[in-house]
């Protein structure tokens, strides 16, 4: 009897790690896919001008976003800028419409607090971001953005 | 005697957890979920034409114009974009109470007490053909004199920079100091 028994069997088993592996890898994947998640895909091509004094926004779930550029795909589209609200090209009037959608998706307490985000590349022309601007004071949205990215240099 | 078939010796997969570990350590670091950046601005209400605006003292404004061509328009005379910053803070601020320069009404203000507010205003003007690079441009630079300027009195008051300060101080901060940045109606001039 006892025969069989080994003598270091107080010992615990090595903790098999096969598994850690898998664990990883679905987290990985997890960062993997929710970093690469975007609002809306860009139909048009907005390159942010930069600035010094900007700071971060608040609360991004009180936020609405106006793109304007020249689209992407410019053969289709025309080299003339657009502008963009959720997945489609739109006019300046349709901002109205917009805004109110965009306010009838929120609670009523945080209608006050919705702040409207253009994203315009830099080389659109003032005219239109000036029409966009005049329709927004229009429907009431006077909570403005204007899109930037943090500025290297510390000179123009 | 029938010798014993070999299997494939087990692949060694402890390293495995490492190598994936780098790789999420790596997309944790360079990816960021894009926080949004910009520059803050209110609009005024949409204008009642029947209500005729207020008549503004012109040693209370401070007109910077922009035109189709990017150029910069302030004291009359064509300027640099790098000297509108320290203008604007002369203006804003008045600091030897020149008859030029806007005027100040004393206001009570919780936690600084008296000061004097001035009652400047910086209109901005520009064309439609100016670009938005441009415009993005002057009103960094307008905001960087008030950023300034508040930054200032927060450290001659409270002893540190305003974006240190608590809610209440920061709120006297912006009724001692503020954004007084005015948009004049959009003008055509000159075609498109």
């Amino acid at each position: 009897m006892g025969r069989f028994k080994k003598e270091n069997s107080k010992d615990l088993p090595p903790l098999s790690t096969g598994s850690m592996s898998d664990i990883i890898f679905m987290l990985l994947f997890f960062f993997m896919v929710i970093t690469t998640m975007r609002e809306s895909t860009l139909f048009v091509r907005v390159n942010v001008p930069q600035g010094s004094e900007i700071q971060k926004l608040e609360k991004k779930s009180l936020n609405s976003y106006i793109y304007v550029g020249v689209p992407i795909d410019e053969r289709k589209f025309g080299s003339a800028p657009r502008i963009q609200l959720n997945d489609q090209f739109a006019e300046v009037s349709d901002i109205k419409a917009f805004i109110e959608s965009e306010r009838a998706a929120r609670d009523e307490v945080d209608i006050p607090f919705l702040t409207t985000t253009i994203k315009s590349d830099k080389d659109v022309k003032m005219g239109d971001i000036t029409d966009i601007k005049q329709e927004l004071r229009q429907v009431g949205a006077l909570r403005l953005m204007y899109a930037a990215s943090r500025r290297v240099k510390d000179t123009y | 005697m029938a010798r014993k078939k070999k299997g494939l010796p087990a692949l060694n997969s402890s390293s495995m957890a490492d190598i994936s570990f780098l790789l999420l350590t790596f997309f944790l670091l360079t990816s960021s979920i894009n926080t949004d950046l910009g520059i803050q601005r209110r609009l005024p209400p949409p204008s009642d034409p029947n209500v005729k605006p207020p008549e503004i003292h012109k040693r209370n404004t401070f007109t910077v114009k922009v035109n189709r061509a990017d150029k910069i328009l302030f004291d009359g005379q064509i300027g640099d974009i790098n000297g509108l910053k320290d203008r604007a803070k002369e203006f804003l601020s008045n600091p030897s109470n020149l008859p030029n320069l806007p005027e100040k009404t004393e206001t009570e203000i919780p936690l600084i007490g008296k000061y004097e507010v001035s009652k400047g205003v910086i209109s901005l003007q520009n064309d439609r053909g100016t670009s938005y690079d441009m415009y993005f441009k002057v009103q960094n630079e307008l905001t960087a004199a008030i950023n300034e300027l508040k930054d200032e009195l927060a450290k001659s008051r409270f002893g540190r920079d305003y974006l240190n300060c608590s809610d209440a101080q920061r709120e006297a901060i912006d009724k001692a100091i503020p954004t007084a940045i005015s948009e004049a109606e959009p003008k055509n001039t000159g075609g498109k």
